[in-house]
């Protein structure tokens, strides 16, 4: 498939950007999968994979036929997922800390206000629904996209640091960040559970 | 002496899939009943918040991605190396070369042959003919359409024993027809045939999951790929815009005399 990828993108770039079409049946499902878990509702979710895939076209000379369309791409709507929560934020990221500053130290995107109740989230069938739904929207930008890369896409530290832009240690202690908030407000509701 | 518990990032590690050092915390865990119920927590708040649904985007979803970026895809002059440049030249050649093929294919199936006339001059091909031909194509096209369709919702399960179900046939089908169907859809939109345009445009997606399949696909795989096209109901609808289209290639019937008063 990866060759494919590769011919198709080889016509797009000779001339022919109805081939992209292609590009677009085979990965955009992916791309909302993605795209879902950041923004947490459909609408939101579309505008992402039609963004991702027009930064992709605008960008495709960047794209090297020897790696891989799908996981560049996929890079590329982890990045515009990011960005799409951080201006609905209003968030300016710090993407990592400064030289002295304690990695640990409170984010200031933690105390950025989460959006209001989305459809999706007033519609999930159960209160403990609804409050894995809230535990997400408490996390920042960068927290909810390591903590789903990792945890629920399943991709190495390697991947997600590379799509983040940050380092390893950054990576890791957004993953921990996230986990900890998440384990604080869920871990009642397991205990219950139980 | 005692073992120190494991620190909250060694068990998110361990639980994140880490393979680094991971016997030795298994290890651990069968030994520390507290630990090992720290990492059962863990899991379950992991797995918890992992679980929201996802939503399965609805079937027109990947040509409502399309039709929100195609308007801004400005194409591109080329830029590539001689090499690349060659290849893409050729797959134009080969593509411009099929055309004339189909239609000199379509041609001789729809006008009649030693007819002792000269064959008409393309400039004199009027509008009706070029859509009945199209027609015709169209109608081959959604004929072969059908019939990979068919074979899939019909497809024998795997033999006994067998953990994959041959698919290759299928597949190399839905390429030879992806091309096609992109060039039919397009033109269908450009003449305003809504109808064979909107099937089309349903159809493609599935002819590229089954040309980029894999030559083998597990029963799994392939009982999902039934249940999308009967779900979708793509065997009876491809049946009606192709009865719609045979109808329309038959030449309009003389109008009825009239009857005398």
């Amino acid at each position: 498939m990866a060759d494919t990828d590769a011919a198709q993108v080889a016509l797009v770039l000779g001339g022919d950007p109805d081939a992209y079409r292609v590009l677009v049946d085979r990965h955009s499902r992916r791309l909302f999968r993605l795209a879902y878990r950041m923004t947490g509702n459909e609408h939101d979710a579309e505008e992402v994979v039609q963004d991702a895939l027009l930064r992709a076209y605008r960008r495709l000379e960047q794209f090297e036929s020897r790696a891989n369309f799908g996981t560049w791409l996929y890079r590329i709507c982890a990045n515009c997922a990011l960005d799409r929560l951080r201006k609905q934020r209003g968030e300016n990221l710090r993407v990592e800390p400064a030289a002295g500053e304690d990695p640990d130290a409170a984010d200031p995107l933690d105390t950025a206000p989460s959006p209001e109740p989305g459809p999706e989230r007033l519609a999930l069938s159960g209160e403990m629904g609804a409050q894995v739904q809230t535990a997400m929207e408490s996390l920042s930008a960068t927290e909810r996209m390591a903590f789903v890369l990792r945890h629920v896409e399943g991709l190495g530290l390697d991947e997600i640091s590379a799509s983040l832009g940050l380092n390893i240690g950054a990576t890791k202690n957004s993953i921990f960040r996230a986990v900890q908030k998440l384990r604080r407000q869920l871990e009642p509701l397991v205990s219950e559970a139980r | 002496m005692t073992t120190p518990h494991m620190t909250e990032e060694q068990l998110m590690d361990y639980c994140g899939g880490e393979t680094a050092g991971r016997e030795a915390v298994e290890s651990h865990l069968r030994a520390c009943p507290e630990c090992a119920a720290r990492c059962q927590s863990l899991r379950q708040v992991l797995a918890l918040a992992a679980s929201l649904p996802l939503p399965e985007p609805d079937v027109a979803f990947e040509s409502r991605m399309w039709r929100g970026i195609r308007p801004q895809l400005e194409p591109r002059v080329a830029r590539a190396g001689w090499r690349e440049w060659i290849a893409v030249r050729r797959l134009v050649a080969v593509g411009a070369v099929a055309g004339l093929v189909l239609a000199a294919f379509v041609a001789g199936r729809y006008f009649p042959t030693n007819t002792g006339v000269a064959p008409a001059p393309v400039a004199q091909v009027t509008p009706q003919v070029r859509e009945r031909i199209l027609l015709v194509a169209v109608g081959d096209h959604l004929d072969r359409a059908q019939s990979i369709l068919l074979e899939i919702s019909n497809a024998e399960p795997a033999a006994a024993g067998s953990a994959t179900v041959d698919f290759s046939r299928e597949q190399q089908r839905a390429q030879q027809l992806l091309a096609a169907n992109r060039i039919y859809r397009q033109t269908a939109g450009q003449t305003g045939d809504a109808a064979v345009a909107g099937f089309l445009d349903e159809l493609e997606p599935l002819l590229v999951e089954i040309a980029n399949s894999p030559g083998q696909v597990a029963p799994g795989e392939l009982a999902e790929l039934r249940r999308r096209i009967a779900a979708r109901g793509l065997l009876l609808k491809v049946r009606v815009v192709g009865s719609a289209v045979r109808e329309r290639q038959q030449p309009a019937a003389p109008a009825p005399a009239q009857g005398k008063s």
